[in-house]
């Protein structure tokens, strides 16, 4: 790209916060009532995470790839894809990413160790953001419920969930290998949000500082 | 009648002189648009197009899709002509075509397209993907996208248009980027259109790029005359110029598009738009009295002041 520098976030939007929010609402209303079913894989996700151990541990990590998976084809690949000719990239990094967090889980014996502080704190509620805040966030802006984002539906929430998964994968290389698709995803979004002038913008910058302090945490603090 | 009056519809009146009125087939609603002459073959189309960038990607929304053909409706109906998208607009091809097959066969239609693709080698297939998204039987216009791998896809085109399978070839560029290439394509391909970014407040153009446009006979369709929507929502709420009336502008969109419209090089102006009424009020902009020099200085200035 020649004269990049001259390039701003909104020269790369391709469609209006109108359209956004209707596709959202439009993909919401086409996969109900899976929400219902994905809210509460994402409460237990948490829960798992904070009883750790090695199983609940492989159960995360795969509650966190089936979550990246199911919003990368039902919503990046089905239907974000049609006006974000980006989208239709980034939905097999989904796939890719979910198959990963999919593969740790099965052949690690006990790949996360939570408990540790801060770190696994951090990670509680980076998963907690995504989880649970990131739903309430389109009705607290005065949006309709059927524009709620979830983890498992949509990628921005399943992104920030795997995150905070992948935070506590106990080698760090794997760590790092597992949060790449999502911590990209998560810049992108955030960038496309602040320049749509959605204030949910906020909630993904919040939660990749979140992901960068527990990370950095567990460097300084090193897991045993 | 003061003096500014009087030299604007003169102006006017010159401009429509010079470029010949042509009513545009299809136009059903007087008064016409002003035409302008493409100088390669002398074909006059109105001075303002319909883009597509952004307003015409909406998906798979029917309702988004419906409203989008009623723009193209109200477009035709005001006498418009050239409508401008791109395979980098996400779906807005499509959603053109969904517009043309639902209004049925538009005679006015004058179809820019563009290519643009890394490789020229994939050009050809991004065209003919291109064609089936709008449903024509070829294009009035096809321009390099960006200069993006242009000699390989301007090469294309040219074999397109010498088996008349288009009718001109161009290319694109906006926001002011690498005007210094575009410059050496201008003066030394054959080029039948350019398309850049031009409004009274992005002037560089006019330094030259517009003068050596005129010089070699390329038409030239300007882009991003409202800087995407900027211009106008930072005018929203500000006064008009007293002189606005003397042109029979009503808003500050038509202000600009007068000052656009007006320059001597300039063939056609694609501002991008949602709303019936928005596109209604661009193709009267070019409908009545047009400013001369003068008054487009007081244009730029009024402007820039705000």
């Amino acid at each position: 790209m020649s004269e990049w520098w001259t390039y701003r976030p909104s020269d790369f939007l391709l469609f209006s916060p109108r359209v956004y929010e209707r596709l959202i609402e439009s993909h919401n209303a086409g996969v109900w009532p899976w929400q219902l079913a994905a809210l509460a894989a994402g409460l237990v996700l948490i829960g798992l995470v904070r009883r750790g151990g090695p199983q609940s541990g492989r159960a995360a990590l795969a509650l966190a790839g089936a979550g990246l998976a199911m919003s990368g084809w039902g919503f990046l690949w089905s239907r974000y894809a049609g006006i974000n000719w980006a989208a239709a990239y980034a939905a097999p990094a989904f796939l890719t990413a979910g198959a990963g967090f999919a593969a740790v889980a099965a052949l690690l014996n006990a790949p996360l160790r939570p408990t540790v502080r801060p770190a696994g704190a951090l990670a509680a509620v980076l998963l907690a953001l995504a989880v649970i805040a990131y739903p309430l966030a389109a009705p607290s802006l005065g949006k309709p419920w059927s524009a709620a984002e979830i983890a498992g539906v949509m990628p921005d929430p399943s992104a920030l969930a795997a995150l905070g998964v992948a935070a506590l994968v106990r080698r760090p290389f794997l760590a790092a290998a597992l949060a790449a698709v999502p911590a990209l995803w998560s810049l992108y979004a955030a960038m496309t949000l602040f320049t749509l002038g959605a204030p949910e913008a906020w909630l993904i910058a919040a939660g990749l500082a979140l992901f960068v302090a527990a990370v950095t945490a567990r460097a300084v603090q090193p897991y045993r | 009648m003061p003096e500014i009056d009087r030299r604007a519809v003169v102006a006017g009146m010159a401009a429509l002189g010079a470029a010949g009125l042509v009513g545009a087939a299809g136009a059903q609603q007087a008064p016409k648009p002003l035409m302008k002459t493409i100088p390669s073959s002398g074909e006059a189309i109105p001075a303002v197009g319909l883009g597509t960038w952004i307003t015409f990607n909406v998906g798979e929304d029917q309702a988004l899709r419906d409203e989008s053909a009623e723009v193209m409706r109200a477009f035709f109906e005001a006498g418009g002509r050239m409508i401008d998208s791109s395979p980098m607009y996400g779906s807005a091809q499509a959603v053109v075509g969904h517009g043309l097959k639902k209004l049925g066969s538009q005679q006015a239609l004058f179809s820019a397209e563009k290519v643009w693709i890394s490789s020229g080698r994939d050009g050809p297939g991004q065209i003919e993907q291109t064609r089936r998204f709008w449903g024509v039987p070829r294009f009035d216009l096809l321009q390099v996208h960006n200069l993006l791998a242009f000699d390989s896809h301007f090469e294309t085109l040219e074999a397109m248009k010498a088996e008349g399978k288009v009718r001109y070839v161009g290319v694109t560029t906006s926001e002011g980027r690498r005007h210094g290439d575009l410059e050496k394509l201008l003066a030394t391909r054959k080029l039948d259109f350019v398309q850049l970014t031009y409004n009274p407040v992005d002037r560089e153009a006019e330094q030259r790029l517009l003068p050596l446009a005129r010089e070699r006979g390329i038409a030239v369709i300007v882009n991003r005359p409202f800087r995407q929507g900027d211009l106008t929502e930072e005018l929203e709420g500000e006064k008009l110029p007293d002189f606005a009336g003397e042109l029979g502008a009503t808003s500050w969109a038509q202000l600009i598009l007068k000052f656009v419209a007006s320059h001597p090089a300039v063939t056609c102006a694609i501002p991008a738009t949602t709303s019936v009424s928005h596109v209604r009020e661009n193709l009267a902009a070019v409908s009545g009295p047009m400013p001369d020099e003068a008054m487009r200085e007081r244009i730029a200035k009024a402007l820039t002041e705000i």
